[in-house]
Parts: structure tokens; sequence; C-alpha cells
């Protein structure tokens, strides 16, 4: 398979010179979201809750919200984003006339997709901070982490794209894939209350994996995460090549 | 040693046999056109050249390099100008030339003054800072222009160049790239216009059905078979161009 690495950079390149003329309008929205979910249920909801496992209720959503958003960014950039940018802007077409090839092409949405990622959850994170609802320092430690759990979820977006066949179909990725995800990886209440099955089926999500290492790095307790990250970076190896393989297959015929 | 060279090209859409065999040399320094209705292959047969598709079968060399294999080397050299319309609507006129420059390491200050330079061959210069969705249908397609001869290309690849401009804003393109010509770059476009082909092309192949029926230079198939090239499709092709235009 050939990639090269400064091609793919030229396709990411290409994505923050048009981000930055559009950022203010985006970044603004995706940062409201999670600050209403962080007022509406650690504030409102935690009224009632008080303490989950001795934690007050805002505390224990707000690394999980950073999880989220971090998943949400790089999910809506490399389904939305992509689809538009492969079918209606024709951008694709545009750039493949160029030495940058295919695959390229998909590693540059990818490395786009975590980049916003990243970006996102970094923003949430200073903003639980400014909140004061964060305990430790070593929660910057991890940023890292936030870039490899954004290219699972780029990967993952990327292959439905590559499948779906018109964007209306997006709907049914977001209600009955990343939703559930959203709901069911421990953000708002612990899984061991659920039963076994749920939890089961939530260990095979990366929120899931992202929303403990999250909870553990901003309480300070960073060694027993050690397995969850060790499953992000195996997950985001072993989805790797689909990407490619079928955004090559969607677009070259 | 012939810029593009095809033996035997033949593209699949599943059962729809797009290209059928053709082979093709285009020289060094010539503008060669691709002529048929929609549906005849043209522009399939252009995106293998292109190196965007792979061929089902045969073989093309670009700059004596293999389409499947050197892709990247070859595309380095190339330049493409697109039927629709690809360019960036987010991003102003000169953003849009300095982030395709980037595609070919041509960056920084080297990228500003050749988007300036290319805009001021397509008449575009007052425009820099504009954002493409405000640009006239004309406009647009000079910018993509400009932005095909970003990497100063070899070969450059049109796909029906002036297709839905007003005759004036055809002749301007018309004139461009005799300019271009001049300049020794090697020139393949795609056409459904008898006048674009006539007036551009020193050979033309016509096709139909994904074959090529002939290959010459305009004036001897007028010579050939009479009239003018419109005669001379129809007498090759039992069918008038004219009748599949869109």
């Amino acid at each position: 398979m050939a990639m090269s690495i400064k091609r793919a950079f030229r396709v990411w390149q290409r994505h923050l010179t048009v981000y930055r003329r559009l950022y203010k309008s985006s970044l603004a929205l995706n940062f409201i979201e999670p600050v209403l979910y962080l007022v509406a249920l650690g504030l409102g909801l935690g009224a009632f809750v008080k303490e989950i496992n001795g934690t007050p209720y805002i505390k224990f959503i707000a690394p999980g919200i950073v999880a989220s958003s971090a998943m949400f960014a790089a999910s809506y950039e490399c389904t939305y984003g992509t689809y538009v940018r492969m079918t209606y802007q024709k951008t694709f077409d545009a750039i493949l006339a160029t030495p940058v090839g295919m695959h390229d092409l998909t590693m540059g949405e990818l490395l786009w997709g975590a980049t916003k990622s990243t970006l996102y959850g970094t923003i949430i994170i200073t903003v639980i901070s400014l909140f004061g609802l964060v305990d430790s320092p070593l929660l910057i430690l991890a940023i890292p982490l936030l870039f490899v759990s954004g290219m699972i979820f780029a990967e993952i977006s990327i292959i439905f794209t590559a499948m779906v066949p018109g964007i209306d179909s997006f709907n049914y990725f977001f209600t009955l894939v990343m939703t559930p995800m959203f709901l069911f990886s421990g953000i708002f209440f612990p899984l061991d209350s659920l039963p076994r099955a749920v939890s089961a089926i939530a260990f095979f999500t990366p929120l899931y994996h992202m929303v403990n290492i999250l909870r553990a790095f901003a309480s300070g307790q960073v060694m027993n995460v050690a397995g969850d990250a060790a499953w992000l970076v195996t997950a985001m190896f072993v989805l790797a090549p689909l990407p490619f393989i079928l955004l090559k297959k969607r677009v070259t015929k | 040693m012939e810029i593009v060279k095809a033996v035997g090209l033949t593209k699949y859409y599943r059962h729809l046999k797009a290209v059928d065999g053709i082979d093709l040399e285009i020289h060094r320094g010539e503008c060669f056109g691709l002529l048929g209705p929609n549906g005849a292959g043209k522009t399939t047969a252009m995106n293998i050249i292109c190196c965007v598709m792979p061929p089902s079968s045969g073989s093309v060399q670009v700059f004596g390099m293999d389409t499947t294999r050197h892709a990247s080397g070859i595309k380095a050299r190339l330049g493409v100008m697109p039927q629709d319309n690809n360019l960036d609507p987010d991003l102003s006129v000169t953003e849009n030339l300095v982030v395709y420059a980037r595609y070919f390491d041509i960056t920084g200050r080297r990228a500003r003054d050749r988007a300036a330079e290319l805009l001021h061959f397509v008449d575009l210069a007052d425009k820099a800072g504009v954002k493409t969705t405000d640009l006239s249908g004309g406009m647009k397609r000079r910018l993509l222009l400009a932005r095909s001869l970003i990497n100063r290309p070899s070969l450059l690849v049109l796909d029906e160049p002036t297709t839905g401009l007003d005759p004036h804003s055809r002749h301007d393109v018309w004139h461009k790239l005799a300019t271009i010509k001049a300049a020794d770059t090697t020139l393949l476009l795609t056409t459904h216009y008898m006048e674009e082909a006539r007036m551009l092309c020193d050979r033309v192949a016509i096709m139909d059905s994904g074959r090529i029926v002939a290959v010459d230079t305009p004036s001897h198939l007028m010579e050939l078979h009479g009239g003018d090239l419109e005669t001379v499709y129809m007498k090759l092709t039992g069918r008038r161009l004219r009748e599949t235009w869109q």
C-alpha cells in the first residue's frame, strides 16, 4: 500500500486552511453542547444524585463529556465532512488530480478527524478545569490518548462513509451507533449498576475506555488505566486497513 | 517518446464496457482532441490517463511511465482541468491556488508568486481576494484553468473546457489555450463542440461507444469524408453529435 505521510499532511493542511476560515461558527457550536450537558445534567440531575462512588455528580460526568465531545468531533468530521468533500464539493477529485493518491487522501482525512477530536477534547478539558471539576493536572497527559481515540472514531466514521448510499444514512449511524455509545459508556452512570450484558458490550466500544482513562487522569489515578490505553492503541491499528480499502473502492471504482 | 501511449485500453463498469480496447498515441507539443457525445468513453479514457482509475485491461504510459505503477510521478507533471467545478467554496481565489500548489510541494512565497502570476494570465488578478462562490461561470472556469497550470505541467488535460460557457467566455478560454500550447505544453482535451476541435486540435480521435473510429487531423478528416467535422462525425458513427448534447 503506497502512502506518503508528507502527501497526507498536505491534505491535512488543506483542511486546516479551510477550518481557519470557518472555525468561528463551528467551534462555538461544538463548545455549547457539552457545556449544556454539564450544566443540565451535572447541576440539574446532580441536585438529586449528589454523589457517585464518593464523587460529586458533575465531577463524575465531566471527564466523560470530554471524551464524548472528542468522539463527536471526529465522527461529524469524517462522516458529513468527508462525505461532502467526496461528493458535493468534489474536493477529492481535485486532490486526486495532484500527486496525492487515494491512500494519502484517506490518511489525511483520518489525521484531520483525529486532530479535531484532540482539539475539541482539549477545549473541554480547559472548560472543566476552569469550572473546578478536575482534581489532578495529570489530565493533560491524556491529550495524546485523545488523538488515539480520535483516530478510532475517524476510522469507524470513514468506514461508514465509504459504504453509505447517501448523506441521509448518517442518521442511522448517529442514532443507532453513536448515541447508544454516548449513553452507555459510563459517562452518566457507572456500568456495574446495569445488567452484565450491557457492560460486556460497553467493553467493546472505544468510548468506554476513553471515559475510564479521562476519569482516572482527572482524579490522578493513572495506573489503573493501562489496560484501557492498550485497548485503544490495539483497536486503532486493527481497524486501520478498513478505511483505506473501503474508501478507495468507493472513490476509484 | 510519446507523451501518452495507450495500448488495448479497456474499462468495464460492472458489465458496461465504457472503453473498448482503444490504442492512442499523443505526441509532444500537439493538441489532441477526444471527440464524441456523452457516454462515448471520453471522460473514462481521460481519467485512466490521469491515473485516477485503473484500466480493466490494457495499459497506458504517460511520459514513458505506467499509470498504475507511477501515478504520483506522472501526476506531478500533469495539469488537469475538470469538467465540474471542484474549487474550494470556502476559500478565496488566491487561497484556492495556494492550497493546490502545496499538493505539488510548492509552498510559501513561491506558491503566492505563482498564484499571482496565473491570476494575471487568466485575467482574474482583481478577483484575488474574492470567494469562489461569488465568481461567474466563466471566471470559475478560468480559475480552474489557472489551477491546472500551477505546477507548470508538461501535459495539460482538459475535460470539456468550454461546456456551458457563453460564446465570449468560450473564445476567452480558447485564446488562453492557444497561448499555453505555444509554450510547448502538450494538450489533451475532450469536447463535443466541433468548432472547438477544429480551432484547437492538431489531431482528433472520434469516439463512439467506447471505441475510436478515426484518428486524424481535422482538415484531413474533412477532406476524406467531405463537409465539416459535424458531417464527418455523422458519416463515421451514423449519428448526429448535436442530438446528444445535454
